[in-house]
């Protein structure tokens, strides 16, 4: 951990310090008690990471990944986001960082109902203010990149699982955003569909140097990232550069490990 | 996200669910066309009730033999005779009457060639057309020369013409009443019904002279069945009125203390109770109608909160794609918005046609004027926007978190 952000001091994405979570349940006999869920998280992730976050189930992952994507709010502790603070920011302002800097990707998929494949990618581009027409043809561009076109007409439900996928992670990168969150992508995928969905993080990460904080918590799909962080009971209890990387190993092999870098 | 983008979506969501759409539209169409149906319904009875009242002529006083009867208004009842024709003469000259007619009345049979006919003769002075504002359809009134030499002239009312002489032109040709050769000289203009529902176009007016004299006979020499008396002005009616009850309570030597032997009816005053009855009745109809656009109203928050709760996921994710409160506010109050207008629009189309059958088979008078139109137009939309915002801001305000784990 140390050796990390001795590589990658200089301006973090993500910087996250005394971070805590709770929530105020009703208890049965009225009186009020309160569920701490995470505990002074402090965490660093530099532009061009790809780090997957695991956990047993309950540990916080969701948690932590919501307030990291703007979605929700910390009872205490700051988040810096690209050096701004969020909690100063409007609803405004987090609606557009939501909309430019992350793209969020659901376990399950979070497509909008009854409506197109290419509406859906779309959205994201009238919410920025862009008109309909160019906002599709965007949207179509980007579905033959990812090679959906030939389904950029369905529905979701007229789609499988991995292709919603796809077209969610489409929609993520519609607004090329410097950062992409994925809530355990691959849980409702299959083995081979996972490993496909896992393929194109990579190479967002590697060919555009686009940000992915990934939670799993499947040990298989964690070899993907090159950096591995795990949470028990809402504390951090490791951060360390994923040995298991293929990538990381791959890298090694051609002089270009993070750590020599 | 633009205004154009937004209505987009709203429609696109609308389309989606067409059912619920429809349904919720119902609300708005069945309110907004109760409205226009009631509002013209009630515009028609008001119009007709005013057509009347105008058609009777302005600043009226009946003034009808007996005392009055205990809340009783019986005009011509025939027993008492004390009113004559010197009295309307009279009354005539005072500073605030301009004018007055004279009245007797009976029933009679008129022939032409082979076609016969019974109806109400009235004898009067040829103040009685002004008076009355009855307007000639062809040919004149009798004249003053007429009434001094109790000419054997009649003017026919257009019901009494038609059923006469059919399309034949009445004017200058002769009719026999009870026998006696009359020359038809005039015909007057259809009134239509009076504010009491009769037809006041069956009848046929001539000298009173002439009435007296050859038709009805009077066993009371002078003595009328009523008296029209117009007032100069509508301001000073109650003057007019104290001054007609004081020259007849003098011209009768009635002492003081004792009860009139006739009676002043002011017939302006009648028309304004059924100009209010009207009002009223107008009122209550659109009441009525207020009630079935609101309760469309709030059938239209009921599915528009029942929408946002449906749709609580697909908020959570326009959030969490960047989708900032107002357009997530906008975007479900144009929803609503546009169901209320598309129903507005519609339940006018059905009122007006509504508002056609009944004219048609209920043979009222139906009036839809523009603001009617407007009202409905403009209150369907206040109730889409009313009636839209609380679901839309609940929408609004929800927590991307909180509306994306919604199940
Ligand atoms: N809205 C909430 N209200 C109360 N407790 C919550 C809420 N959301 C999550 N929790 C609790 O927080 C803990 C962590 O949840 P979560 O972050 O979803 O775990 P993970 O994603 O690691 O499985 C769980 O014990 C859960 O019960
Ligand atoms: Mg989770």
């Amino acid at each position: 951990m140390a050796s990390m952000q001795a590589v990658h001091n200089a301006n973090p994405l993500i910087q996250i310090e005394d971070l805590c979570k709770s929530y105020n349940l009703q208890g049965a006999n009225g009186e009020t008690i309160t569920n701490q869920v995470l505990f002074s998280i402090n965490l660093t992730i530099n532009p061009g990471e790809f780090v997957a976050i695991m956990g047993h189930s309950g540990s916080g992952k969701s948690t932590l990944m919501n307030i990291l994507g703007c979605l929700d709010t910390p009872t205490s502790g700051s988040y810096w986001l690209a050096g701004k603070n969020v909690a100063a920011m409007s609803g405004d302002e987090l609606a557009h960082i939501r909309n430019q800097s992350i793209g969020f990707v659901f376990q399950g998929f979070n497509l909008l109902k009854r409506m197109t494949a290419l509406d859906n990618v779309a959205t994201p581009l009238l919410y920025a203010g862009i008109g309909r027409s160019q906002s599709r043809k965007r949207a179509l561009e980007l579905l033959r990149r990812t090679g959906l076109e030939s389904f950029a007409m369905h529905q979701p439900n007229q789609l499988s699982g991995g292709q919603q996928q796809r077209v969610a992670i489409s929609r993520a990168l519609i607004n090329e955003p410097p950062l992409i969150l994925a809530d355990e992508p691959t849980g409702n995928l299959d083995t081979q569909t996972s490993r496909e969905i896992m393929l194109l993080f990579e190479q967002l990460n590697r060919d555009q140097g686009i940000t992915i904080v990934l939670v799993t918590h499947e040990d298989d799909i964690a070899t993907y990232a090159k950096r591995l962080i795990r949470l028990k009971d809402g504390h951090i209890i490791v951060d360390k550069r994923n040995e298991a990387s293929e990538t990381a190993l791959n890298q090694a092999a051609d002089g270009n490990s993070l750590i020599t870098q | 996200m633009n205004l154009f983008t937004i209505i987009g979506e709203a429609l696109r969501a609308l389309r989606q669910n067409r059912l619920r759409t429809g349904l919720t539209m119902l609300g708005m169409i069945i309110g907004v066309a109760a409205v226009v149906l009631m509002l013209s319904i009630g515009q028609g009875a008001r119009t007709k009730i005013n057509e009347t009242i105008a058609a009777m002529g302005s600043n009226l006083f009946l003034v009808v033999p007996g005392a009055t009867s205990s809340g009783g208004f019986s005009f011509g009842s025939g027993s008492v005779r004390t009113l004559t024709i010197n009295d309307a003469y009279a009354v005539a000259e005072l500073p605030s009457i301009s004018a007055t007619a004279p009245v007797t009345t009976g029933t009679v049979q008129l022939n032409y060639a082979a076609k016969n006919w019974s109806t109400i003769i009235t004898g009067t002075t040829p103040n009685y057309f002004s008076v009355g504002n009855w307007k000639i359809e062809s040919g004149a009134i009798f004249t003053e020369s007429d009434l001094r030499s109790a000419a054997r002239v009649v003017v026919l009312g257009s019901v009494t013409a038609k059923n006469l002489f059919g399309d034949e032109d009445p004017v200058g040709k002769t009719i026999r009443i009870t026998n006696r050769p009359f020359l038809v000289v005039g015909v007057l203009m259809a009134k239509g019904q009076s504010l009491t529902g009769r037809d006041q176009d069956d009848n046929v007016l001539i000298p009173i002279t002439t009435s007296e004299r050859q038709i009805t006979g009077n066993q009371f020499p002078g003595s009328i069945r009523y008296m029209m008396v117009q007032g100069k002005s509508a301001g000073d009616m109650d003057i007019a009125e104290i001054e007609i009850t004081q020259l007849l309570r003098q011209r009768h030597r009635i002492a003081k203390g004792k009860e009139n032997d006739f009676t002043v009816r002011n017939l302006t005053a009648i028309a304004d109770v059924a100009t209010d009855a009207a009002k009223v009745m107008s009122i209550v109809l659109g009441a009525i109608a207020s009630v079935s656009l609101l309760v469309g109203g709030i059938g239209i928050m009921n599915i528009m909160l029942v929408s946002v709760t449906e749709r609580t996921r697909e908020i959570g994710i326009r959030m969490a794609i960047g989708a900032n409160q107002r357009a997530i506010l906008t975007q479900f109050l144009l929803e609503a918005m546009m169901i209320c207008i598309m129903g507005g629009v519609i339940g006018l189309v059905v009122g007006i046609g509504g508002a056609w059958v009944v004219s048609r088979v209920a043979d009222m008078l139906i009036v839809i004027t523009i603001g009617m139109v407007g009202l409905a137009f403009l209150f369907s939309s206040a109730v889409g926007i009313f009636f839209g915002f609380y679901p839309a801001k609940k929408a609004a305000s929800l927590k991307p978190v909180d509306a994306l784990r919604y199940e």
